[in-house]
């Protein structure tokens, strides 16, 4: 979902109290990044230094625990964030098919984002809906028992009600 | 005259076909008739195919309705369904459905009854009975107590969990935890998510319990990202334990102190794995550990942990207010006690089905499920999440129970059932659990790292017919590495669907059709 942006020094001040809010926190790494990711949308890589110096970690321990997580994002996502399920109860109702379509309608491939900005298009893998396959997740809002008609439907009206 | 009570779920699984849209409807038609009725946000039946499920109080007990669309609306009330008659939709009184009836709801007694953030509600329905009574008992004995049960964990792996428990209880530590695996990334799972989302008090009451046990005052519950509702009803439900002394300080007033927090995952499937998990809430990249230590004795933080599955833990609280006997008596051999199977993918009645172990998957497939969702035959059913065999017709009349399944190389796991049609082309699911392997491998270990990416490109050399008969013997090799070589379950267990899938269904690869090897 679109995030409300921040420029440079606000961001550096944001992180930096984010920083200071989880310093006395075992295990705070995850819960930082989260964090962060929750008000900007993404982590930028230019914060990984401070948030080394923060926590008491290395670069590179932080930088791999970005990395290693498919959660976490290193640059601002499209205005809109689509994940189609492809997990075996989606497949056995057809998600793959969905997806196909998805990415004929956005003209992008999964994990990829339109070139209009407005739809990061990706997949995930198990949304916990697998009785009401296939389903799927627009930014926050969860569908289930969803057929090539209404996607087409949703992807037409994210891209153009921008 | 008290509002008509009208329940409408607010689990994921029916605000995904739109329960939030019919209860804006209803407020908005019952509004214009001038009358109210009280809209009560409950947990979901499991009976995912009557989603959105609106039930209405009468004198008779609770009426169903489902699945509603908000277009329903009008006609259902013109039809009377506030006073319980009769509809195209009115599936008559909820508990008489055959799918809920025929079941033994243990673990999911309160699941679709109540308001799930209500602690009276919780209360009402013998919720914190468990408690109080390990409250009166010492360690050892609430230990005793679970094992005797003969619970063994949920998540997959089934050691008996009172073993656990006992090996954490007599570890020396200033500081020991309690951590709730709630990691449920295996397709085809969601029993843990109804837990959280309908019934969270059940599980921290379970880990309160768990923590008095083993003399651990600090609990973690590991969330998946991809559960936010989950994540908030337990972070809502912490709090109202919290405030009402079910949580803190003193419980009840005993003296012991258990508080709880939420961490949230960043969806890594490996993190499901024990040791992962531990290193993801330490704050570290979900890379698995080696085995010894264990982590009763070395856990998180280095410290001695309990971890258990959410069913597991949220089955305390039922064994403790019974009894051992009670919850021992249901089961077969060496699987005591109910598991919540799963129905899903291609079937047509999918939902959760809490039933004593030794039941079979055709009852599963047919008695509950009804067949495919699509009407064609069923072909394969994979058991167990995604590292589970696919169960072939041969197979679907052996009891459901740990031991059984083992004995023709297939596994329960956590319960998941995924149907697939005879529209499925097998090796493109076998192709898929290696894909899924190299996508997700905490890359620590070699077979699975690496394995997993070759097995991609050999199944691609057996399907385009290059060499076939080689590349299915590298196949086999290349799985028995795997399943004997792996430092876990993710390297470890991708072989049991790629080697059902070639042993069961040898024509989707082009190959003759023989007798059935096992795995």
């Amino acid at each position: 979902m679109a995030k409300k942006m921040y420029d440079k020094s606000q961001q550096h001040t944001l992180i930096h109290e984010l920083i200071e809010s989880h310093q006395s926190m075992k295990g705070a790494l995850l819960p930082l990044l989260h964090a962060i990711q929750e008000k900007l949308g993404f982590i930028p890589s230019d914060a990984v230094g401070e948030i080394a110096k923060g926590l008491n970690l290395s670069r590179a321990e932080v930088h791999g625990v970005i990395t290693y997580y498919h959660f976490f994002r290193d640059e601002p996502a499209g205005k809109h964030v689509v994940q189609i399920c492809r997990a075996e109860a989606c497949q056995a109702c057809g998600s793959n098919e969905l997806l196909a379509l998805a990415e004929n309608i956005l003209g992008c491939k999964s994990n990829e984002t339109s070139s209009s900005r407005c739809v990061t298009l990706e997949s995930a893998y198990c949304l916990g809906l697998c009785a009401s396959s296939p389903a799927l997740q627009v930014d926050d809002k969860l569908y289930a028992r969803m057929s090539a008609e209404k996607l087409k439907k949703i992807l037409i009206q994210l891209e153009t009600a921008q | 005259m008290s509002a008509i009570k009208v329940f409408v779920p607010r689990d994921s699984g029916a605000l995904a076909v739109g329960a939030d849209e019919v209860v804006d409807e209803l407020q908005k038609e019952v509004q214009s008739l001038g009358l109210t009725v009280d809209v009560v946000r409950n947990s979901s039946r499991g009976m995912f195919w009557l989603e959105p499920l609106v039930e209405v109080q009468t004198p008779r007990g609770r009426v169903a309705y489902g699945p509603v669309q908000p277009e329903d609306v009008k006609s259902l009330l013109e039809a009377g369904m506030l006073q319980g008659e009769a509809h195209e939709l009115c599936q008559g009184i909820t508990e008489e459905i055959p799918f809920l009836a025929k079941q033994e709801r243990l673990t999911f007694a309160r699941m679709g009854i109540t308001d799930p953030l209500s602690l009276a509600d919780y209360e009402a329905h013998s919720g914190w009975v468990g408690l109080r009574r390990a409250l009166t008992m010492d360690g050892a004995g609430i230990v005793q107590e679970l094992t005797d049960s003969g619970l063994r964990g949920r998540g997959g792996a089934a050691f008996p969990a009172g073993i656990k428990w006992r090996t954490v209880l007599n570890a020396p530590g200033q500081q020991k935890y309690i951590v709730c695996n709630a990691d449920e990334g295996d397709s085809g799972t969601f029993s843990d998510r109804m837990t959280m989302e309908g019934d969270p008090f059940m599980l921290i009451e379970g880990m309160v319990i768990a923590g008095i046990a083993v003399g651990a005052t600090q609990g973690f519950i590991y969330i998946r990202s991809e559960y936010p509702h989950a994540i908030a009803v337990m972070n809502q439900a912490i709090k109202i334990a919290m405030a009402a002394g079910y949580l803190g300080q003193s419980i009840c007033g005993s003296g012991k102190s258990f508080t709880i927090d939420v961490r949230k995952a960043a969806g890594s499937y490996v993190c499901g794995e024990e040791t992962a998990l531990l290193e993801s809430i330490e704050g570290k990249r979900g890379v698995v550990r080696a085995k010894p230590p264990l982590p009763a004795l070395e856990g998180l933080f280095g410290l001695p942990t309990v971890i258990n599955n959410v069913i597991t833990l949220a089955s305390v609280p039922i064994i403790m207010a019974r009894g051992a006997s009670f919850y021992r008596d249901f089961g077969v051999g060496r699987s005591h006690g109910t598991l919540p199977f799963q129905l899903a993918g291609n079937i047509k009645q999918g939902g959760l089905v809490e039933k004593a172990f030794g039941l079979t998957l055709r009852e599963l497939l047919f008695d509950f499920g009804g067949g495919s969702r699509s009407g064609r035959p069923i072909k394969a059913v994979q058991v167990g999440g995604p590292l589970g065999s696919y169960v072939p017709e041969s197979q679907w009349d052996l009891p459901l129970d740990y031991e059984a399944y083992a004995a023709v190389g297939a596994v329960v796991g956590h319960g998941g059932i995924v149907v697939h049609d005879d529209g499925v082309d097998m090796s493109k699911l076998a192709r898929y659990a290696m894909e899924f392997c190299a996508l997700e491998s905490c890359g620590k270990c070699t077979p699975c790292r690496i394995g997993s990416t070759r097995g991609v490109e050999v199944i691609d050399r057996i399907t385009s017919n290059q060499n076939k008969e080689q590349q299915v013997h590298l196949l086999r090799d290349l799985c028995n590495t795997m399943l004997s070589g792996s430092l876990c379950a993710m390297g470890g267990m991708t072989p049991y669907p790629v080697l059902s899938a070639l042993n069961h269904y040898p024509e989707d690869f082009g190959l003759e059709i023989r007798g059935t090897e096992s795995v």
